[in-house]
């Protein structure tokens, strides 16, 4: 490799320049922030309540008893310490399924946003990168897609398909990957007419390596902030898909299932619709807010605001 | 000018022919729906016979160009259930959904364009808190959860409202208000940064310096210009109200397109899904195409070639 070359693949990496090298540097820019750190714990214990489910659930979720159903929680009459947050209309234990819940939920918020992260950054790099003709058949495409909301999409392919978790993951990425196309073409335009690029493409370096050593390391801080707040939504949808029957099926539990199944006993058991409902809403603020923290952090241009 | 509208409105063509081959792959992969229009003692002859007429038994390319040729003519082909042309069906559907949504975007707007200004007025006080910490929590409530809240308590527990339904006014406020509180906060955040921008700018100063009124200031120079960018976030949250659509109108029984998509979407009937996303698509479509225009009468600044 030649010296120019050499410092050509180097130079524009701006943003491994400003990342904070450290843990304490991180450590301290979180804790800046009060709302970032409150997302940072909230979606911490939701890990750690998904990974440690079995130890932490004090029921087997699936288990049907015919003795305790639709029991209030504990401080009400006729609740018990034995099911914290009561009991469905099967007699299964509202606490536990709650809390194996939170896996389907992370699972395929996560999942889901990595298969469509990875489809919009090709397609957005490749778009952004080549222009002409393909990009305006790329972005065609990306107007269909923009133009279907996307539960609707996801609840046309999950009919034909089936539900499952691995359609569900499936189709929310392949919904879903849209957004990030628009955002990276968007980025590509402007880093492709900067020199670095422009340097490099004269030197003879192939596309394919232009795209992967120097584009792509300056889209990834707005990808990894769009992507968190992202599985926001994911998590939102899949609870509304689940909702609907479309989503996670039994014995599988989904908080989108529980709230359904709750709401043909809203008059008597409040409790059955109420606190899965809690767990999303809490769940996806914590997510909102570290994602906030992490655009703060990572995105130069909303620091001046 | 006028070139720019004509060719905008010209790309609409193949957006649409992307959808409708995207929907149509679908159907195709989905399978045979003869099983499901005959009664189960159906002859296989009958099976055949029935395929024959409906040109089941054409290659993929055949099917899709018969099915384009109908479409071009308004024939979107039979429901097996209702045993009508399914448009005739979505379009009977439709004013119940539209008077859904405009409802909620109405809603929305009403609450939205006050809570932004005001807090971006008062950045940082104790009201924009209030109004941004709002914001976000209805942005992380999913909305049939906040519906089934809202049964639960107005109509459940205090008998305000009807559980669900369509008729009077009283039947629209609680699945309205259950669409617009997603849709006011997205609005409320992007029209209190897109305020707060426009807040710094120079001409702003320099009204405030030359002793304007701060009333005067806000509106007459502030939130008039800031008002571009609230029209393309509310063209944008056209796809939202769409998708809200589906879950709130499950959610109440609400008799309009999302419900029937639902129904046609767990019974198979893809003539139905067919219409009613085209209709969604086209909807959303024209009030990008609306949104853009008005983006251009309303900034001479925006010049396009």
């Amino acid at each position: 490799m030649t010296q120019s070359q050499t410092v050509i693949n180097e130079a524009p990496k701006s943003f491994t320049q400003n990342k904070p090298s450290s843990f304490k540097r991180w450590t301290r820019l979180l804790l800046r922030s009060k709302t970032g750190t409150v997302g940072f714990f909230i979606v911490f214990f939701v890990f750690l309540v998904a990974i440690f489910a079995p130890i932490l659930a004090p029921h087997d979720p699936a288990a049907i008893n015919a003795a305790d159903m639709l029991k209030p929680p504990f401080w009400m009459d006729g609740g018990s310490t034995a099911n914290l947050l009561g009991t469905d209309n099967l007699g299964r234990d509202i606490l536990s399924r709650i809390i194996y819940g939170s896996q389907v939920s992370l699972l395929v918020g996560i999942t889901s946003v990595v298969v469509a992260g990875i489809i919009g950054v090709t397609i957005g790099l490749i778009s952004g990168y080549f222009g002409g003709f393909i990009d305006n058949v790329l972005m065609r495409l990306v107007d269909a897609f923009l133009a279907i909301p996307t539960i609707l999409f996801a609840l046309v392919i999950l009919s034909v398909f089936g539900p499952s978790v691995i359609t569900l993951i499936v189709v929310l990425g392949a919904t879903n990957w849209v957004n990030y196309a628009r955002l990276v073409r968007g980025e590509v335009l402007t880093i492709k007419e900067r020199d670095f690029v422009k340097a490099a493409h004269s030197i003879g370096v192939r596309n394919s390596k232009i795209i992967v050593r120097h584009l792509l390391p300056n889209v990834i801080s707005s990808f990894i902030v769009i992507s968190t707040l992202s599985v926001a939504t994911t998590i939102i949808l899949e609870a509304s898909l689940s909702f609907l029957g479309l989503g996670v099926q039994p014995p599988t539990v989904s908080w989108g299932t529980i709230l359904s199944d709750g709401r043909d006993y809203l008059a008597t058991s409040w409790w059955l619709a109420t606190f899965p409902g809690i767990a999303i809403t809490v769940t996806v603020l914590g997510i909102i807010f570290l994602g906030d923290w992490l655009r703060d952090v990572l995105d130069p241009r909303s620091i001046k605001k | 000018m006028n070139n720019y509208f004509v060719r905008r409105i010209l790309q609409i063509i193949p957006v649409l022919l992307i959808i409708s081959f995207i929907v149509f792959s679908l159907v195709f992969i989905a399978g045979d729906p003869v099983a499901l229009m005959l009664p189960d003692d159906a002859s296989q002859e009958d099976v055949e016979l029935l395929r024959e007429s409906l040109g089941l038994n054409e290659s993929f390319i055949v099917q899709y160009t018969t099915y384009i040729v109908n479409l071009v003519q308004g024939d979107f082909g039979e429901s097996y259930r209702y045993g009508q042309d399914a448009m005739s069906i979505v379009l009977e559907r439709l004013p119940a959904t539209l008077e859904l949504g405009i409802a909620a975007l109405l809603i929305a707007l009403v609450t939205s364009i006050p809570l932004g200004i005001w807090s971006a007025t008062k950045q940082n006080s104790s009201m924009d808190l209030v109004a941004t910490g709002a914001a976000v929590i209805g942005k992380a409530m999913p909305n049939f959860w906040l519906g089934i809240m809202l049964i639960l308590l107005f109509s459940v527990t205090l008998s305000f409202f009807p559980v669900s339904g369509r008729g009077t006014l009283m039947h629209l406020i609680l699945p309205s208000v259950t669409l617009a509180t997603g849709i006011a906060a997205e609005m409320t955040r992007l029209i209190r940064s897109s305020m707060i921008e426009t807040l710094n700018q120079d001409y702003v100063r320099t009204a405030k310096s030359k002793g304007l009124k701060d009333r005067v200031v806000v509106y007459k120079h502030a939130f008039r210009n800031s008002l571009i960018p609230v029209i393309t976030i509310t063209a944008l949250q056209t796809s939202t109200i769409v998708g809200g659509t589906l879950i709130t109108e499950t959610v109440f029984s609400w008799p309009g397109l999302g419900q029937l998509l639902i129904q046609a979407v767990n019974t198979r009937d893809m003539a139905i899904v067919q219409a009613s996303v085209f209709v969604i698509a086209l909807l959303v479509i024209l009030m990008n195409l609306v949104a853009d225009i008005l983006y251009r009468l309303l900034d001479p600044r925006i010049k396009y070639n």
